[in-house]
């Protein structure tokens, strides 16, 4: 017989001599998957980013359908949508989720701070934050070159004015930013917050006063100026309660600093009423 | 019996695959970081060499050779370390879930894992044809599971010493897979020191 058709017939004999035995084993040591699983999968949006807390939406899935504790509602890319319908899956009650967004709490532009140095060094803030703390005069604020702009999965972040800024329509509120920014300036907020404190600087009103313009420092007009008590002035530094605050704006009023931002604050209201 | 254990000593402590021979280095970097998992993934390497040499052995000796189709050796072999690998997943997935989970991915590079097919051949290479059929096909499979238990020790050795290195305080650029190889390579290096052991005793 030609050699060639014997390597054939041997080659193929032995697989297929393979092949079968996989398959008497695959059937008869199946191991049953939970059909919800998939179905969980599908309800999450797939970016993998682990704002759960899970190894990305497959390990959420499983998770989720192994615990029967765990809430739904922990995506925050999904949002509410995901939360619906995972609950629809499991039969269980969705709670709310709040939209959440990145907030890079720096107000530190060209105009309003300025460099301690030339910096030449790779272009990437945890580089420059190795060099005496960063570029900048100040060093809790935004460094600018961008590394959480790079890690940002939709794009949002910008670096405008050698500060990043993101965009709150975009973003998805993963908090991959959050963890990579070298100095902690980002946080996550929610989408819906009335004002922001745009300022992460711990120093003393001097110090701040020296490297910024428009940094906090920690006067305290805004948190004796709430009447709901939701600012508080920690280590020199305003801080919001987001549950707390209903928007009036009468901090930004007193804001010396100009440091709080408003986002959406219902001031005409308190103004008419 | 001498003879077969002379075999194991020497697969296991001076022809180690991993630290003399530097096959399966996939593996013996990736699943090292604990002691469990290490061993774990140690004994499924065991049970796939063994079986592989248990398959491939008579394959070769009474059907490539027969026909005259020793070229076929490699993809021969390949194609049923795959299977058998296939199989051991299946059992493991099956009966040791959670090993089957803490292996990942490790567990399907066995399929690949060039001390598998490395023992299979050399097994091949050193027994074929020496003595009867019976005796060195024993030979081989002995030597298949001294290749597994070289394989288990240097695995074993290699997560102690990595959770060691783990707890140091080791100069940044170092942190991670730099040490990691440089610590085996000192591990191998040691491993030198057993050149001659099993002539010398046992010879």
């Amino acid at each position: 017989m030609n050699p060639i058709v014997i390597a054939i017939l041997v080659v193929g004999i032995i697989g297929l001599l393979c092949a079968v035995m996989l398959t008497i084993a695959s059937k008869f040591m199946a191991v049953e998957v939970d059909e919800r699983i998939p179905q969980v999968r599908e309800c999450l949006p797939g970016a993998n980013c682990g704002a759960c807390g899970f190894a990305g939406c497959d390990g959420y899935a499983a998770a989720l359908v192994e615990d029967p504790d765990l809430s739904v509602s922990l995506c925050v890319p999904g949002g509410a949508t995901a939360a619906a319908s995972i609950g629809k899956v499991l039969g269980r009650e969705a709670g709310d989720v709040a939209k959440q967004v990145a907030e890079v709490r720096c107000s530190g532009t060209c105009e309003a701070t300025s460099v301690k140095m030339d910096y030449k060094g790779l272009e990437s803030c945890a580089a420059a934050k190795l060099l005496f703390g960063g570029t900048g005069k100040c060093v809790y604020g935004c460094i600018g070159l961008g590394d959480c702009a790079q890690v940002c999965p939709v794009s949002a972040i910008h670096i405008n004015g050698g500060l990043a800024r993101v965009d709150a329509s975009v973003c998805i509120g993963c908090g991959l930013c959050a963890k990579t920014c070298p100095n902690g300036v980002i946080a996550i907020r929610p989408a819906d917050a009335h004002m922001v404190v745009d300022c992460n600087s711990h120093q003393k009103g001097a110090g701040t006063r020296k490297s910024c313009s428009a940094g906090c420092i920690g006067c305290q007009l805004c948190e004796k100026n709430c009447h709901t008590g939701a600012i508080t002035v920690t280590d020199n530094l305003a801080s919001i309660d987001y549950a707390k605050c209903d928007g009036c704006g009468k901090c930004i009023e007193v804001c010396k600093a100009g440091c709080l931002v408003a986002l959406n604050i219902t001031k005409a209201e308190v103004v008419n009423g | 019996m001498k003879e077969l254990l002379a075999i194991v000593m020497a697969a296991v402590l001076v022809n180690n695959y991993v630290l003399a021979q530097f096959l399966g280095i996939c593996p013996f970097l990736g699943v090292s970081k604990k002691l469990d998992q290490a061993a774990g993934m140690s004994v499924a390497v065991i049970f796939v060499m063994v079986l592989a040499t248990a398959v491939t052995y008579p394959i070769q000796h009474f059907i490539l050779d027969k026909n005259n189709l020793g070229y076929l050796q490699t993809i021969v072999f390949i194609l049923v370390i795959a299977a058998l690998v296939q199989l051991v997943e299946i059992i493991l997935k099956k009966y040791i879930p959670a090993l089957h989970a803490s292996l990942g991915v490790y567990l399907p590079l066995i399929t690949t894992n060039c001390a598998v097919l490395g023992v299979c051949i050399s097994n091949v290479d050193n027994y074929m044809g020496v003595t009867a059929f019976g005796g060195s096909f024993v030979q081989a499979l002995f030597n298949a599971l001294g290749s597994g238990l070289g394989f288990l020790l240097a695995m074993v050795l290699f997560s102690g010493v990595r959770s060691r290195v783990d707890k140091c305080k080791c100069p940044e650029c170092f942190k991670g897979m730099p040490i990691t190889l440089i610590s085996a390579a000192i591990v191998s290096v040691s491993f030198m020191g057993f050149a001659g052991l099993v002539e010398n005793l046992l010879g």
